[in-house]
């Protein structure tokens, strides 16, 4: 009772004095931990190699299967993002973090499990299902605080936070690396030794993010913070309830904003190195590829915070213009840069676009709260990660079907990419029609001062508060 | 207003906090940093 009634809403509540920068780091705790999933492919190859050792062996998993695990937890992640979106909103960030830390350290725990037992639907289920789950819980559970604390900046602070997600490759690349060299020895290649020791890792890092975070208490504001008398045109002063968001064409126009944005740089993103050299075959090499894939995710992490930032002062709607039409321009590029044999302009191209489709992660809370208001922001948020499962889906399968199309038609490898870029550039395109019929949402759809659906879940509506 | 219903944060909390997520995520740019610059060269 003690552990749950600490987990409560209500118990999270920042008393006065506390800074509201502490919470941050909270979001960033969790995000940094989830954001491991970016570097799950490190397990790839000792994984096929679990019985072998030195090489794969008869009965050792192919790439293909191992391939599932990161599909499944992405499937995961925008499903549970969708479905426990209010609960989540409604039970507090600190209960999420608790949850998604148990979830997370629970999927390495199962899956180091199947490691040992050697049985791979353990790992479908252990980091899959259960992490996948984790994914998708801790990675909405601070957006709602942050855009609370921080009224007057709320593009930047959720791109702090969703900036942690991007980075946590950085660490856990090293750091999986590094593990599994200590664990290894001649008979055994120390993936599930790794697996144990980074769960318990995580859960410990998470869950001081679920004790130090804090929600501000009603009526709170930041200093000298004064709230706009007159309400701007795209940023609503009104709450709009999560159900009835998905009946307004502003959700699913960002949805296909959002999904269409991702999908031109997931597909870039997971193939950059094999474009880069067979697009400039002789310049780049593998070793110089590989810098440009850690560059791409330098920019992919800084586009986070710079363009959420950059939201605060432009405006949301403006921003996807700037990926719309800027992207637009640099996928039409990449074509002759190759013909030209630009390196660097190759490299400038891709850097701006994948700091765009970090961008356009963590500009999209604060474009929601702008939309319909702070009260189910993290809810909805999460039922618009669904687009982002879509995008995974559509970005990977555009790229490699048509360059594989191209290369059996006879078309040389170094241009085998142009029909995708142009596709990508016809994508913003669409993406820029979505943007464009952005409006206001219609007073309808507003929650009412006396809406018992707020009453149900202990909030007030906006214009109760107001 | 009695202590108990402040909750005043301390520059060293917050130095902690920002530094416990902050210095590994540096150390991991860095690294990442250094193995980019094989780009150029």
């Amino acid at each position: 009772m003690g552990l749950l009634s600490f987990l409560d809403r209500k118990h999270t509540v920042a008393k006065p004095g506390f800074s509201r920068w502490m919470v941050p780091p909270a979001a960033l705790c969790v995000h940094l931990c989830i954001g491991q999933a970016y570097a799950l492919s490190v397990f790839n190859l000792p994984m096929t190699k679990l019985l072998g050792i030195s090489q794969s062996a008869p009965g050792d998993w192919k790439l293909t299967e191992l391939g599932w695990i990161f599909s499944l937890s992405m499937l995961f992640l925008g499903g549970s993002a969708a479905v426990f979106g209010r609960w989540v909103e409604d039970g507090g960030p600190r209960r999420a973090m608790f949850t998604a830390g148990c979830l997370w350290a629970g999927g390495f725990f199962l899956s180091a499990i199947g490691v040992y037992l050697h049985t791979l639907w353990l790992i479908y289920i252990g980091y899959g299902v259960i992490g996948g789950c984790a994914l998708g819980i801790g990675y909405i559970s601070p957006v709602s605080t942050l855009i609370k604390w921080f009224p007057d900046r709320p593009g930047m602070a959720t791109g702090m936070a969703i900036m942690g997600f991007g980075g946590g490759a950085f660490i856990a690349s090293p750091l999986s690396v590094w593990l599994m060299s200590k664990f290894s020895t001649p008979t055994h290649v120390g993936v599930m030794e790794t697996f144990v020791v980074m769960g318990a890792i995580y859960f410990c890092f998470m869950m001081v993010g679920a004790v130090i975070v804090r929600v501000p208490a009603p009526g709170w504001a930041p200093e000298g913070y004064v709230a706009p008398k007159e309400a701007a045109r795209l940023i609503t002063r009104n709450d709009v309830f999560v159900y009835d968001a998905l009946k307004t064409p502003q959700f699913w126009l960002i949805w296909w904003v959002l999904c269409l944005n991702v999908t031109a740089g997931i597909g870039v993103l997971g193939q950059a190195s094999a474009m880069s050299q067979e697009m400039f075959p002789g310049h780049i090499t593998p070793v110089a590829a590989a810098g440009f894939v850690g560059l791409m995710s330098l920019f992919n992490m800084g586009g986070r915070f710079f363009w959420a930032s950059t939201s605060d002062y432009i405006g949301r709607r403006n921003t996807y213009f700037v990926f719309m039409v800027l992207g637009f321009f640099l996928y039409c590029t990449v074509p002759y840069t190759g013909a030209h044999g630009s390196v660097v302009g190759f490299v400038c191209c891709f850097l701006i676009i994948i700091s765009m489709y970090g961008g356009g992660f963590s500009t999209v809370p604060a474009y929601l709260k702008d939309m319909f208001g702070t009260r189910y922001v993290g809810a909805i948020h999460g039922l618009l990660l669904t687009a982002w499962s879509a995008a995974g889906i559509f970005g990977p399968v555009l790229v490699n079907y048509i360059r594989e199309y191209n290369v059996t038609h006879g078309v040389p490898k170094a241009q085998a990419y142009n029909t995708t870029m142009y596709i990508m550039a016809g994508l913003l395109v669409v993406g820029f029609i979505c943007n464009f019929l952005v409006k206001a949402v219609d007073a309808r759809f507003h929650m009412k001062a006396n809406d018992a659906r707020a009453k149900e879940s202990g909030a007030a509506p906006a214009a109760a508060r107001a | 207003m009695s202590k108990q219903n402040q909750e005043g944060t301390t520059t060293l909390q917050l130095a902690l906090a920002w530094g416990f997520v902050g210095i590994p995520l540096t150390l991991g740019v860095l690294q990442t940093l250094i193995n980019a610059m094989k780009l150029f060269q």
